[in-house]
């Protein structure tokens, strides 16, 4: 039991693996056996992390449960993992959503082992991001994350589409959006990675809680140029990078098409957790890291944001493919993240202002609760467009209609996760746009009017979506025969149903997360 | 007196090789499970060195020298430390690996194996080697094999012309480099090839740079340094498979490890004031061969393009003379060799099948041959340096090293893993997934049980390196510190 | 004048002992019966040569000073010896490859001739004297000369002995003429009392060395006398082509060794550029030309002359590891050329044809002569572990120890070019096939003489090439000896 307390997050972190490599020798064709045991080996790092979750002392300064160990000493980096408020509850969401998402995958059909390993190395690579204290072991996971999520895409994707190129050669559509998505995802993070050696050259360690002190303490030149000006190159490389992943317009053109392509499962992971590993970085490095160049370019980042929540609300409106609908609102609902980033940036470091450090910290818990809440509303709304494409093969809001009564339950579920994505009071989403809202307000004022105007064609998109498809005539093709829609299945309400609770908690009394977000939040910036 | 270990390692593949030739050629059994026979052995004693070297005592370990001719200094001395090492267990995997991919090799497998291990004894002789005029012994002996291994068994398009191309530039190389050897010896005054006594020569600079770019290019040119790398490519495809993991894995490492032993830690001021030079040339190397990979539509000629611009981050690391990109290009040089001598082994077993290595006509090759998809896949990320795999624990030193030196240069080669990234996937995509054309359908039989235990083994080595970087890292550093102490402490 | 001591018999013993089994050989050859004659002959001849050899050996051996014997004739010393020893084993090699050659195994004259021109060559190699020099430099030719002539019906044969003589006697006359002269300016025939009347530079002086070198030159195949070399070679009876361009053109070694580095010493600086310009362009010519062969005995012609070449960079390099590297070069390079020859010899009367067009396939129709041959051809071509590889780098390190950095430079570009034309041959020999490609039914058996001249000679050529040590100190002993 000493072991287990002292080792909880390598515990949670390591287990995934653990699990595929014991898939590994499981014979391929026995589908079920490695269905299940994936789907039980992913709830023993959500317990852990529930259990984490239990024992965190929300009242405590810093990272708890950290560990560290040599890892490779030649460049001074350390396995250095620990969670604050902030890193938990992304964790929290990462194991929660992995099981559903596992669980969602029950209909894959072909090569399910090589999937579901997949999947597991997935699930580890993501929360070695959100452990990491040493920046390289951020990085080392950051890139692992890509590896099983560009085959996940490429192999488990959509079968149809076609994407023609120049010179008129064709790609399979999936190849095309898992192919964009790795390169452009790489290339971002180039100037991710040349930061980073940069600062482990400078300094000689990568352990972010000393870099923290020691890039911020740094004066004078640096490689002929003055401190403010490599910083100023630093910090837009971390951003880029990071950016990219968000997604923030312009970097997002990657998204529609990996989100459309990708199965199911990997929609929901992709959306639940994968966007927010960007939106992470940004509180976690950019922020401490560069606290001075991210006051300056705060309005840059503000301006970015907002064009997010606007053209995706836009993009949204004008899908008539289901899936890409909601890849756009994906993007529509990371720019609230980022507007509430760049608040708080704006306000800065060590603001007399009391009013704008409060409304700083709400701007910040704002964006942090918006990443756990469009996590399990993206992952929901993704799950529910999958539901209905396996029964109809069809993701053209043209082809449905009228189809609430024929599965009213799954149109109420429907309902209700578009509810929590449009931001109805009373659901989780509400109470994360209103913070940021009611935080950047007085920061960043005009830019959160225009975010209004984004705000209000969330509504327009999400309720034309929710129109097409349930509501209007009854679309004949659907009613009979062999075509003949059939209700959502007792697997299937399973996947939704912990989203649905903790939508519901949430929007109704979300103190329970919010303590632990603002103790992290407070104390980060 | 302690068992002679690296003797035995060195001298093991040439006494088996004229073990085999006394077989009959009838009995390729025979002669295979002789070889394997051997390969193991030596793999086994490459591990025993590796893993009992002291890295706290550092220097020159398992040392043995016998006077061979006193009167012009000459001794058959043999030596490890921590950046040989690593290399000599990688000859080790390689050989092994090799003999267990060439097991279907039906061709007069007995001058096969024969010459084969005759390059292998030249292999280790090199990196175990502490006299100069053994190490150039031996570094011969590894020269003219290729030309037969070549010209034999290779690929019938272009072996001829390749064989010769290659062993002419290698020779070329190799002699040039006597010279500036040679000239070292005169110089020193010490009447003697011990590298141990070479090291506290000190020539007077101006002799060492005048010199040293004969020792350093000399060898590099096995190392595959642009301008002089245009023998590797055609070497590399028209070679026969475990040919070509020699050739990639070991002996372009002899090259850069050559270059390294005499050029940079006999002459090291003659390293200080050519660095920028080589530090241009291998990122011509690592840029230029990468976009020169990603062009073109002959599989292996991918492969071999991939390993120009491999071998240009070893040099590039060599040149930033700094202990972090030093420590980079020690353990670049065993993860590329292990993990290049794994594509060509892939590569071999989907063209044996296949017979084409044309890109566009290949297609959908994991149904068939999974582990091999899964096995170049792992591949590829190395190539990538994709942390978690022994590729970044080597490239980002590296990297760290240049930035100490050249930001610039960092961000410039930076851009060759974007591009190593596309070239990677499109090939395994075209390769490995996608639609089989008709014509391969129902011809592409499995692999062995031994190309079987070759891939995981080679897969397993860089992912453990990858995930535990101590089990490299530290014996490379012991290495590099000597080599720094030799520069003068930088 | 040194009074005559019995012990200095010991001196000449493997000459005495030469001449002795010589007149055997004439005096037993009527004894024997027609098909038994060339075993016989040729036990004899080699046996009995490498009997002298271990005899000699045993007792003959030079003292810790070398010493002038016989009114200063000749002179005893490990130089000498060392080369003696080299003659008799190429001797002895020779006598085993004739064997089974058509025409001339079965004939005692070959084998007389042959010892006889070992004679010649002991004497050679020892020799202290102008005259004694010259008398031993015929006595070497004229058996040779009747030997590259000896298949009378073969008429390239014939053509080769006519040339070999003409030129032999042209450059021999020059070479007398140059040692009349040299008589003429110092009053002395003894090459060891020559080192003190030569002191100076003078134009006369470089011309006489300049006539020398013209009879030197061709015994040793050096550009621009090396034109006899191809066509002798190539219409010689192949044994007598390997004896020549081994044993003879050591002996002319031993000679300019001596000649140049005991006797001229002052004029070094001259005479070694000059050696240096010549050196070049032997083994340039020889090594380029040789690109173009297509019959393989002409090809190792060139490439014999260009061997010279690199022999001679030794002697450039004034020092005393020139001179050893240059007798080291030597021994390698008599145990690598009787190899080649003998390969080709073994080869020739079974295929007919010396064309390199009729070696396609050799890999399969004999591997192991196809091993031998590549361990000749490499070691030819300088790679390691091969004899070769080794005395070429002491060749290199004495010329840029002497500061000779181009010419050392000259010599591995020439090994590049060598390298060429060597693979080449092992690519016939390794890749193509025959026509028809039916090489098991076609093999290449070798009789015994064969089998057991080629292992001790590819033996040789890797144990030169590893354990090089005491070769490398019978070379320096020899070098040392000579001043």
């Amino acid at each position: 039991m000493n072991f287990l307390s002292s080792h909880l997050l390598t515990l949670i972190l390591f287990f995934p693996v653990l699990a595929a490599l014991a898939i590994l020798f499981l014979p391929k064709d026995e589908v079920k056996v490695i269905r299940w045991t994936a789907l039980i080996a992913s709830l023993v790092p959500f317990g852990l992390s529930v259990l984490v979750w239990m024992r965190f002392d929300s009242s405590a300064a810093g990272f708890q449960f950290v560990e560290q160990y040599p890892w490779y000493e030649a460049i001074h980096s350390t396995f250095h993992v620990g969670v604050d408020g902030l890193s938990l509850t992304m964790v929290l969401l990462t194991t929660l959503l992995t099981p559903l998402s596992i669980l969602a995958s029950f209909s894959i059909k072909e090569r399910v082992k090589a999937y579901m390993i997949l999947f597991l190395l997935l699930e580890t690579g993501m929360l070695g991001v959100f452990l990491a204290l040493d920046l390289l072991i951020f990085f080392v996971f950051w890139e692992i994350g890509l590896v099983p999520m560009y085959f996940l895409i490429n192999q488990w994707g959509s079968e149809k589409g076609e994407r023609t190129l120049w010179k008129g050669i064709k790609m399979q559509a999936r190849n095309y959006a898992s192919l964009k998505f790795m390169i452009y995802t790489m290339a971002g993070s180039l100037g991710l990675l040349l930061a980073i050696q940069m600062l482990g050259v400078l300094f000689q360690t990568y352990d972010l809680p000393s870099l923290y002190q020691k890039w911020n303490a740094l004066e004078g030149t640096l490689m002929g140029l003055p401190v403010a000006t490599v910083k100023a190159i630093a910090f837009w490389a971390f951003v880029v990078a990071f950016a990219i992943k968000v997604p923030v317009w312009p970097f997002h053109t990657w998204l529609p098409d990996a989100h459309t392509e990708a199965p199911t499962a990997g929609s929901m992971i992709l959306a639940g957790v994968l966007l927010k590993l960007g939106a992470y970085g940004f509180l976690r490095l950019v922020l401490p890291l560069y606290p001075v160049e991210s006051q300056r370019f705060a309005g840059a980042l503000a301006f970015l944001a907002v064009m997010a929540i606007v053209f995706g609300a836009f993009a949204s409106y004008g899908q008539t493919d289901f899936k890409r609908l909601v890849a756009y609102s994906s993007v529509n609902h990371m720019g609230f993240v980022l507007l509430g980033i760049a608040a708080a940036a704006k306000v800065g470091l060590n603001n007399p202002d009391l009013a704008l450090n409060l409304s700083k910290n709400i701007a910040l818990n704002g964006a942090v609760l918006q990443m756990f809440n469009h996590g399990l509303s993206a992952a929901g709304m993704f799950f529910l467009v999958g539901v209905i494409y396996e029964r109809t093969h069809t993701r053209n809001l043209n082809d449905f209609g009228g189809l609430f009564p024929l599965v009213p339950i799954y149109g109420g579920i429907l309902l209700f996760t578009s509810m929590a994505s449009l931001g109805l009071p009373g659901l989780n989403g509400f109470v994360s746009e209103f913070l940021v809202v009611r935080g950047s307000w007085p920061i960043l004022t005009i830019y959160t009017a225009i975010a209004m105007l984004g705000l209000l064609f969330t509504g327009a998109y999400i309720l034309k979506g929710v129109k097409q498809v349930l509501h209007g005539p009854l679309n004949e093709h659907w009613a009979h025969g062999e075509h003949r829609l059939t209700e959502i299945n007792t697997r299937e309400i399973i996947v939704m149903a912990p989203l649905m609770v903790l939508i519901l908690v949430i929007g109704i009394w979300p103190a329970w997360i919010l303590e632990v977000i603002n103790k992290a939040v407070v104390m980060l910036f | 007196m302690q068992f002679p270990i690296l003797s035995v390692i060195v001298f093991t593949p040439m006494v088996a090789a004229m073990l085999i030739l006394l077989i009959k050629p009838e009995r390729k059994n025979g002669i295979r499970v002789m070889a394997l026979a051997a390969a193991s052995f030596a793999l086994l004693l490459s591990l025993w060195v590796y893993f009992t070297y002291d890295k706290t005592a550092a220097g020159y370990q398992f040392v043995e020298k016998y006077n061979w001719m006193p009167m012009l200094g000459i001794s058959l001395q043999f030596g490890v430390d921590g950046m040989s090492a690593p290399l000599v267990l990688l000859t080790g995997v390689v050989m092994f690996t090799g003999v267990l991919i060439s097991w279907g090799l039906d061709d007069r497998p007995r001058e096969f194996f024969a010459f084969l291990f005759i390059l292998a004894s030249g292999v280790f002789g090199v990196f175990a080697s502490l006299d100069l005029f053994m190490l150039f012994f031996f570094y011969e002996i590894a020269v003219f094999p290729m030309y037969l291994l070549i010209a034999i068994w290779g690929w019938i398009k272009t072996r001829e012309y390749a064989a010769m191309k290659l062993t002419l530039y290698l020779f070329i190389g190799s002699v040039v480099s006597l010279i500036g050897v040679l000239a070292m010896y005169w110089q020193s005054g010490l009447h003697t090839f011990d590298m141990l006594a070479l090291e506290q020569a000190a020539f007077s600079p101006a002799f060492q740079k005048l010199w040293f770019p004969f020792v350093f290019f000399g060898f590099a040119v096995l190392g595959g340094i642009f301008p002089f790398h245009n023998w590797s490519p055609d070497g590399h495809v028209a070679a026969p498979t475990a040919v070509s993991m020699f050739h990639a894995g070991v002996l372009m490492k002899l090259g850069a490890f050559a270059a390294l032993r005499v050029g940079i830690m006999l002459l090291p001021e003659g390293a200080k004031s050519w660095s920028w030079l080589i530090m241009g040339l291998a990122l011509v190397n690592i840029v230029y061969g990468a976009f020169i990979a990603m062009v073109q539509t002959d599989f292996k000629y991918v492969i071999g393009f991939s390993s120009v611009s491999h071998m240009g981050l070893v040099m590039m690391g060599f040149s930033t003379l700094t202990r972090v990109g030093l420590t980079g290009a020690g353990v670049q040089m065993f993860s590329h060799g292990v993990m290049t001598a794994l594509f060509f082994a892939a590569v071999g077993m989907v063209y044996d099948r296949a017979h084409t290595r044309d890109i566009p006509k290949l297609g959908g090759m994991v149904k068939p041959l999974p582990l091999v998809a899964v096995a170049f896949i792992i591949g590829g990320l190395v190539s990538m340096g994709m942390p978690g795999l022994s590729g970044f624990v080597a490239e980002f030193p590296i990297f760290m090293g240049i930035w100490q030196v050249r930001p610039l240069v960092a961000i410039i080669a930076a851009i060759s893993i974007v591009i190593t990234a596309c070239y990677i996937l499109l090939v395994i995509r075209r390769v490995f997934f996608g639609n089989m054309p008709a014509e391969f359908e129902g011809h592409i039989g499995p692999i062995t049980v031994q190309d079987k235990v070759a891939l995981v083994f080679l897969c397993v080595i860089m992912i453990s390196l990858g995930l535990f970087p101590s089990l490299m890292v530290p014996w490379v550093q012991t290495g590099v510190q000597h080599l720094l102490s030799l520069l003068g402490g930088v | 004048m040194t009074a005559f001591v019995p012990s200095n018999i010991l001196a000449i013993l493997p000459e005495i002992l030469l001449l002795v089994l010589g007149l055997l050989v004439l005096i037993l050859d009527p004894f024997w019966k027609d098909e038994s004659r060339r075993l016989n002959l040729g036990w004899l001849t080699a046996g009995g040569l490498f009997a002298i050899l271990a005899v000699s050996l045993a007792v003959a051996r030079p003292g810790a000073e070398p010493a002038l014997v016989f009114g200063g004739m000749l002179r005893d010393d490990w130089l000498g010896f060392a080369f003696k020893m080299f003659f008799l084993f190429g001797a002895a090699i020779t006598a085993l490859f004739m064997m089974d050659v058509e025409h001339v195994g079965r004939r005692a004259e070959a084998y007389f001739l042959l010892l006889a021109a070992a004679l010649g060559m002991s004497l050679m190699a020892s020799a202290a004297d102008l005259v004694m020099l010259y008398l031993a430099i015929e006595t070497t030719s004229i058996p040779l000369y009747i030997l590259a002539g000896f298949l009378t019906g073969d008429e390239r044969s014939t053509e080769s002995g006519f040339k070999y003589m003409l030129f032999g006697a042209l450059t021999s006359a020059v070479l007398l003429y140059g040692f009349s002269l040299i008589y003429g300016f110092s009053g002395h025939t003894g090459i060891y009392e020559l080192a003190a009347t030569f002191p100076t530079f003078s134009l006369l002086a470089l011309g006489t060395i300049f006539l020398i070198l013209v009879g030197l030159s061709f015994k040793v195949s050096l550009f621009p006398f090396h034109f006899w070399a191809p066509d002798v070679y190539e219409g010689a009876p192949t044994p007598v082509a390997g004896f020549l361009s081994t044993a003879s053109k050591a002996a002319g070694f031993a000679v300019v060794l001596r000649l140049f580095m005991a006797a001229f010493p002052s004029l070094a600086a001259n005479w070694s550029l000059i050696l240096a310009v010549l050196a070049t362009l032997t083994m340039t010519v020889g090594n380029l030309i040789a690109l173009t062969q297509k019959n393989i005995k002409r090809l190792l012609a060139y490439s014999s002359i260009a061997h010279a070449g690199y022999a001679m960079i030794g002697v450039v390099a004034f020092s005393q590891l020139g001179a050893a590297s240059t007798v080291f070069y030597l021994i390698a390079y008599i145990l690598t050329n009787l190899a080649a020859f003998g390969i080709v010899t073994a080869f020739g009367r079974v295929a007919g044809s010396d064309d390199m067009k009729a070696y396609y396939g050799l890999s399969r129709r004999a591997p192991t002569l196809a091993l031998m041959m590549m361990v000749a051809f490499l070691s030819l071509a300088g790679m390691p572990p091969f004899g070769g590889f080794v005395a070429k780098v002491f060749v290199f390190a004495a010329a840029i120890e002497q500061g000779w950095v181009w010419l050392a430079v000259v010599g591995v570009l020439n090994s590049i070019i060598g390298l060429y034309y060597y693979l080449t041959v092992l690519k016939y020999v390794y890749l193509y096939r025959m026509e028809g490609e039916d090489e098991e039914k076609h093999p290449i058996p070798l009789s015994r003489p064969y089998a057991i001249a080629l292992t001790v000679l590819t033996i040789g050529i890797i144990l030169v090439g590893v354990l090089f040590s005491p070769w490398f100190s019978l070379a320096t002993g020899a070098a040392m000896n000579l001043f």
